[in-house]
């Protein structure tokens, strides 16, 4: 299967270790995925903030960069989601663009889910992970409630989580049960900066409850998250780290 | 902050609301915003709990959306529908195409009745239209029977949730507010106290009223009768002693059989405070022996959301209030914040209809966390809504100007990678080698809490085509 890792446009610049540890448990997996260039970002960022037509190339190049793929894998949950929700809906200035965008659409998935449902989480005892830490896991909303990594907790359905079953697989972790496991964060994109009171306050909600149960160390599949918290942290000087998800797999957390 | 009297909307003449601003007031206050947000936390878990209950819970949200989305498409059907069996039952039935019609209709009732002291049970909407100044400035004494709705009326105050109407004020305040207005001793707050006196108040008020105004639940358009829900009973009470009963209602209400109705029974309590039921479901079929029965149908503005493709899915809403208590938002900047008589996720997509200029901000006012979509017993997409109001907001040039440069920009460096790759270097060479102090300052807003992440020498892209020279990069 061909397979593709898009590594988001903020993961690139900032978070190199977290795609590189990505990448690293794909390979370690057996998973040969390419990382395609000519598309820095799926157009999120301008579609939130109201900008959907202006944020069309952008969606439209990731398309076209992603058009033959068979899968691809987003390293962020609200990526993902956007890609799925929107590429089919916004390329249609012609029939064959159009049929490309809702292609790429449906073969969108994000790395957790991907590990979930495609490796399954029986391989991935074999990476041999360790993580000593007691961890507060923050899935994300659009990772959530967008591409269903979990059962929210407003549903009536049965409960399920694919994060924590694939941080189960590692060896020594103890997660932390939270009074509010799925409380928005607060990071938002733009409504970081265009409400940065209520997102300031959402955040540091979240970072009181971690401490209320004695959390070591925050993991997410989404770093978008977790830039907004991490940044509220380390300017508190909390000492909590942060972590995606794949650099616990990989071994590499806490080993920068 | 709590102190400040609330001004109710006047469309096209009042400023902009400005959300994040009322929102840093509120939160200047963190005890005061903990408190708020707790108190609406803890509805709703109550509701996560009385959900749990229900088996087939997610299957009655899919029945109750699917026969609100048919009422809504054959809604002139069943309004007439409604207006035949209502008039066949003994009611007069009036239709206001907006709320300046509506408070007229309600005046000259009463007018002609000569009559002067109205007693209303909570109705958002006779809010929405501003009934009570209107009726206040020609004469008529206006009371809500409403705890919460009184309380805010004393205060000058509109309601800040539309099913907690007084959500925001702690219980010394309504003492203060009861020391004021009702003469209750100076300090009393026990809530049962409190209580008393304002069912002591009310009877009064009650047994002298010349009529009563009530809102509707449900309109049943088979059956001609409809049904209000309460807690304490004030819409029962009005309607049994009163010689004449106002009842207003917007047109989305109707629903078309009496068999359709337990569908949102079950549905309704538990959203929104977490009870099975309410405490009083009252089905009016017909006025009392020499009681005259008026209902207003109103639209003010929901034809019009109803003709819009990508909103009429909003008018699904009964107003359970359950995405406010939920909206990690709303507990976070109170209900005052958004300007608008329905606050909230449901507030931002139904508002904005009505004057889009001056509500640009609420569609903003929300991180599309998707709790809303998720906890709402209609299933109106929310966040969809709110995500699609911003581009109408953007579209019409109610955004700000630096929003639009700095997006602009970003698209420009995200459509030539070879830019994107250079520029970000030098941002985060910038960044490494700038003093603290500088980086602090130039991350702006964000920087005010929030350190920049950490910038590493080199891109994922940098390190990629080094470590993986063979590796594929489908560059096309």
């Amino acid at each position: 299967m061909k397979t593709a890792l898009f590594v988001p446009c903020y993961v690139d610049q900032f978070y190199p270790r977290v795609a590189i540890a990505a990448l690293t448990v794909l390979e370690r997996l057996g998973v040969n995925v390419d990382v395609p260039e000519g598309a820095a970002c799926c157009g999120q960022p301008s579609a939130n903030a109201g900008y959907a037509r202006q944020g069309r190339s952008t969606l439209e190049r990731f398309v076209d960069v992603y058009a033959d793929y068979e899968k691809i894998i987003v390293l962020s949950g609200s990526c993902a989601v956007h890609v799925r929700l929107h590429a089919g809906e916004i390329i249609a200035h012609d029939r064959l663009a159009e049929t490309a965008g809702i292609r790429v659409a449906r073969r969108t998935t994000e790395f957790c889910a991907f590990l979930h449902d495609d490796v399954g989480v029986a391989a991935l005892a074999g990476l041999g992970a360790r993580f000593e830490e007691r961890v507060a896991v923050h899935i994300g909303c659009h990772g959530l409630r967008g591409l269903g990594l979990a059962a929210p907790s407003e549903l009536q359905i049965k409960p399920f989580d694919k994060v924590c079953a694939i941080l189960s697989s590692v060896g020594g972790i103890e997660l932390a049960e939270l009074s509010r496991p799925d409380e928005c964060c607060g990071f938002g994109g733009t409504f970081s900066v265009g409400e940065p009171d209520v997102s300031t306050k959402m955040g540091r909600d979240r970072l009181r409850d971690y401490r209320t149960h004695a959390a070591t160390a925050v993991v997410s599949p989404d770093m978008s998250c977790l830039m907004h918290l991490d940044g509220l942290a380390r300017r508190e000087r909390l000492g909590v780290p942060m972590y995606h998800v794949a650099e616990v797999l990989a071994g590499t957390a806490g080993k920068a | 902050m709590s102190k400040r009297a609330f001004e109710l909307p006047v469309l096209g003449q009042s400023a902009p609301v400005d959300h994040a601003g009322a929102a840093a007031v509120f939160n200047a206050d963190v005890a005061r915003t903990d408190w708020h947000d707790e108190s609406l936390w803890f509805v709703r878990e109550k509701r996560d709990r009385a959900a749990a209950l229900v088996s087939d819970w997610e299957e009655l949200r899919e029945r109750a959306s699917a026969i609100k989305e048919h009422a809504l498409t054959h809604l002139d059907e069943y309004l007439t529908q409604f207006e035949a069996s209502a008039i066949a039952n003994g009611m007069h039935v009036h239709w206001a195409l907006d709320a300046d019609e509506h408070n007229r209709i309600v005046h000259g009732i009463l007018e002609q009745a000569g009559a002067h002291k109205l007693v209303k049970s909570k109705s958002m909407l006779t809010e929405e239209c501003g009934l009570n100044p209107y009726l206040e400035a020609r004469g008529i004494d206006v009371v809500d029977s409403d705890l919460g709705e009184r309380i805010v009326q004393l205060r000058k105050e509109g309601p800040s949730h539309i099913v907690l109407p007084a959500i925001h004020l702690k219980r010394g305040e309504v003492g203060e507010t009861f020391h004021e207005f009702l003469g209750t001793p100076l300090g009393m707050d026990d809530p049962i106290a409190l209580t008393r006196a304002a069912r002591e108040h009310l009877r009064g008020k009650f047994l002298a009223a010349d009529a009563t105004l009530t809102g509707m639940n449900f309109a049943v358009a088979e059956s001609g009768g409809f049904v209000v829900c309460t807690n304490e009973g004030n819409a029962d009470l009005g309607m049994a002693l009163a010689p004449i009963h106002i009842a207003s209602v917007g047109i989305e209400k109707v629903i078309p059989r009496l068999e359709d109705l337990p569908v949102f029974l079950r549905l309704l309590a538990r959203s929104g405070t977490g009870q099975a039921i309410t405490s009083y479901t009252t089905h009016v079929h017909g006025p009392r022996d020499g009681q005259a029965l008026h209902v207003i149908l109103v639209d003010n503005g929901r034809t019009k959301q109803l003709a819009r493709e990508e909103f009429w899915g909003s008018l699904k809403c009964i107003r359970c209030g359950a995405c406010m208590n939920t909206c990690p938002v709303y507990r976070r900047s109170g209900g005052h914040s958004y300007g608008s008589t329905v606050p909230g996720p449901i507030g931002s997509v139904l508002t904005p209809g009505l004057d889009l200029e001056r509500y640009a901000s609420l569609p903003f006012a929300s991180t599309l966390c998707g709790s809303c979509t998720a906890v709402c017993p209609v299933k109106i997409d929310l966040d969809g809504q709110l995500f699609r109001w911003r581009q109408h907001v953007t579209e019409r040039g109610y955004s700000s100007s630096t929003k639009g440069l700095a997006i602009r920009t970003s698209v420009l460096l995200f459509d030539r990678p070879r830019l994107f790759r250079a520029v970000g270097a030098l941002a985060r060479l910038g960044q490494r080698i700038m003093p603290r102090a500088v980086v602090r300052f130039a991350s702006g807003v964000w920087g005010r809490t929030r350190e920049a992440p950490v910038p590493p020498r080199e891109s994922f892209r940098t390190w990629y085509r080094r470590e993986r020279p063979d590796g594929r990069r489908g560059v096309r």
